[in-house]
């Protein structure tokens, strides 16, 4: 088991290395960072000068190296645009996202498996059907829709929302939380919908399907045979084992929010992460794009250690070498 | 090995082979009664049905072997007995009596108290029948703490003497296992140690050999027949494997699309078969003395539920069939120590006068087709 860690971490410093690799190919060669930092107007003498002391005039490999051991020690330069380092600004805005995400993660567990559960138990019972046919809707409908849809009523007509924003937020070192606070957590509300909507869909036709899948199994026959109470059979067995690919793919999902929650955050003007890849792009802001790369490719390989973690604690199969 | 068996099985005398202990005489005491028992599928072409009118006592430390083709309704009918039949499925007519109590009519969570607590179920995949996210502990402890008001701590320590007793070795430390840490024939001794977790007084032993090799097979064989010795639990034995009936069943019946056509003392059906089906497939088995060129086989298919022939639903196959056998259902006669439903043995397969179909029989055609 140990080993299988550490194997596992082997891959993560492959991926990350690859990940590296390319968001160098990003920093330095997509359009000219001398360029893009003094402008067109400088002197020759200036840029040489600029050249030198960003190392850009060394060879590709040794840039590389440099470019590694600062980005180890979270230095990805100046963002061309804010000026201010992009380690601080992409720490600025990651709470707002992670916060969203994992509460929408959150909500569309805690709806998305029961629903599964029970159409899985009662597949042709009529709610079953009503909820089939929602969450099909769900996970049809785009979701700038949803955000514009829950502007117009709570924002617009019932005026109970605020459309943008994130509320107060309260400074926990540099974290900063919106939900200690009331209009912070009231903020949250409807972006948390808008996320949660396809993931409590998808949530719940997964359960679904892998717990019919795994109710005609021999040992839930005979958990039934032994006179197990249908709770226990449902909840304890049935449950238990259809959840292994429904880590996998929420997990997946989880890295692909933070990572994109673009839509979302621009419809509600959310200050995170999607917004300012967003900004980034507007203005050619590279070193801005080439952290996030990085940023990205480590929290999806962190999720997907994760993952593979936890099957190993849900899993005993998993456990042998 | 000899079978001293009496009529109706009541036990076998002895010394039982391959376990050293003196047999235990049971007294006769139907553990498990099954009267008329017909099982119909509701499908969208209307009613199937699968089981029909199937009759037979299980006694007290008996094992009973239920034989027959795949389809004949053996595991139907132990489905139905453990109270498990699936929709649309559903018992149409009869009775299941468990200790003289009627068991096939009471409410779900009646009968899923009855299931592990009086009547316990050994599947065939040892390997698939096991939770493979749960230790063995935690399932033992789990099924014993359903049925029987122990504490934790004391649902352990007998789990533990539950899997010395089906001869798990150093049971203190296989306790926090998982199922795939098990070989199969271990694993089909914890699926038995869950059977008996609660004492039932009966087994429904579906096939529980069959996906073991054959040494495997003959040691779980040897722990259920000292079930029905020692404990006198009474077993039914589903399988197709005749070498599995000579070995443990004190009594064999055989089905034939949906109906048991025969039922007596395994020394009887297996050396002198009354049905001319059993006579039949007793006559496949191979031996070894015997050098033939091509296997015998009886010619044709049984038929499936819903395709059964109006009579009795051998005679397209049957050598001895008569224009009788085409119209009226046998019904099980005793002859010698059997119980037998062949017209053979009950007029002669000619048409009497008056002999005309009975209503019995147009119905059966009915629904059969």
């Amino acid at each position: 088991m140990f080993s299988l860690i550490l194997r596992r971490l082997g891959s993560v410093l492959l991926v990350m290395l690859v990940v590296a690799g390319l968001s160098f190919l990003i920093f330095n060669y997509l359009g000219d960072p001398v360029n893009n930092i003094l402008g067109v107007n400088a002197t020759i003498e200036e840029r040489e000068e600029l050249r030198r002391t960003l190392g850009l005039d060394q060879p590709s490999h040794i840039q590389f190296w440099h470019f590694l051991q600062r980005a180890v020690a979270g230095d990805f330069g100046i963002s061309y645009r804010n000026r201010i380092p992009v380690i601080e600004l992409i720490l600025s805005r990651l709470p707002a996202t992670v916060e969203l995400v994992f509460c929408a993660t959150i909500v569309a567990l805690s709806i998305g498996i029961p629903m599964g559960v029970y159409c899985a138990l009662r597949p042709k019972g009529l709610i079953s059907r009503i909820l089939q046919m929602i969450s099909l809707v769900g996970i049809s409908i785009p979701q700038f829709l949803i955000g514009m849809l829950l502007i117009l009523i709570f924002s617009v007509e019932l005026r109970w929302l605020s459309a943008f924003g994130r509320g107060e937020v309260v400074q926990l070192g540099w974290w900063s939380t919106g939900l200690l606070t009331h209009s912070g957590r009231m903020a949250l509300i409807m972006p948390v919908i808008t996320l949660a909507v396809f993931q409590i869909s998808m949530i719940m036709r997964l359960v679904q399907g892998e717990m019919q899948e795994v109710m005609r199994a021999d040992f839930i026959k005979f958990a039934r045979a032994r006179g197990l109470t249908d709770r226990s059979v449902h909840l304890r067995h049935a449950l238990r084992n259809s959840l292994l690919p429904v880590v996998t793919v929420v997990g997946m999902q989880i890295g692909s929010l933070i990572a994109f929650a673009i839509v979302c955050e621009a419809v509600f003007q959310w200050p995170g992460l999607g917004l300012l890849i967003l900004q980034a792009i507007e203005f050619a802001d590279f070193p801005v794009m080439a952290a996030y790369l990085a940023l990205v490719g480590f929290g999806f390989a962190m999720i997907n250690l994760t993952v593979d973690m936890t099957y190993l604690f849900i899993d005993p199969r998993m456990r042998r070498k | 090995m000899h079978h001293a068996v009496r009529f109706c099985g009541k036990s076998v005398k002895g010394q039982i082979a391959g376990q050293g202990g003196a047999a235990r005489m049971t007294p006769r005491n139907n553990a498990l009664a099954v009267q008329d028992l017909s099982i119909v599928f509701d499908t969208r072409r209307g009613t199937v049905t699968a089981i029909e009118a199937v009759s037979f006592i299980l006694g007290s430390g008996e094992v009973l072997g239920i034989v027959g083709e795949s389809g004949a309704g053996k595991s139907l009918t132990g489905n139905a007995l453990i109270g498990l039949l699936q929709a649309p499925g559903r018992i149409s007519q009869g009775e299941i009596r468990l200790g003289g109590q009627r068991i096939d009519n009471v409410a779900a969570d009646v009968q899923r108290r009855l299931r592990g607590k009086r009547i316990g179920a050994i599947f065939q995949d040892p390997l698939t029948s096991l939770d493979p996210l749960m230790t063995i502990g935690g399932q033992l402890v789990e099924t014993i703490r359903t049925h029987l008001p122990l504490s934790a701590a004391s649902a352990r320590v007998r789990a533990m003497e539950l899997l010395a007793e089906v001869g798990i070795a150093d049971p203190g430390a296989r306790f926090d296992q998982y199922p795939h840490q098990f070989s199969g024939g271990m694993r089909q001794r914890i699926v038995i140690a869950l059977a008996i977790a609660a004492e039932p007084e009966v087994i429904i032993a579906d096939e529980p050999t069959t996906a073991l090799d054959v040494s495997i097979q003959a040691q779980i064989l040897a722990l259920l027949r000292g079930l029905a010795r020692q404990r006198g639990t009474a077993i039914m034995l589903v399988t197709h494997d005749m070498g599995v009936i000579a070995e443990i069943a004190d009594r064999v019946g055989v089905m034939y699309a949906g109906r048991l056509v025969e039922i007596g003392p395994v020394a009887e059906v297996l050396h002198s078969a009354h049905h001319p089906y059993t006579a039949g497939l007793m006559g496949l088995i191979p031996s070894l003395s015997r050098r033939v060129e091509r296997l015998p086989q009886i010619s044709g298919n049984m038929p499936r539920p819903g395709e059964w022939p109006g009579g009795c639903s051998f005679h397209p196959r049957c050598p001895k069939a008569g224009p009788r056998c085409t119209i009226e259902v046998p019904a099980p006669v005793a002859v010698s120590d059997s119980m037998v439903a062949c017209h053979l043995f009950s007029g002669g397969t000619s048409v009497v006068s008056g002999d005309l179909p009975t209503k019995e029989a147009i119905s059966t055609r009915e629904t059969a087709s």
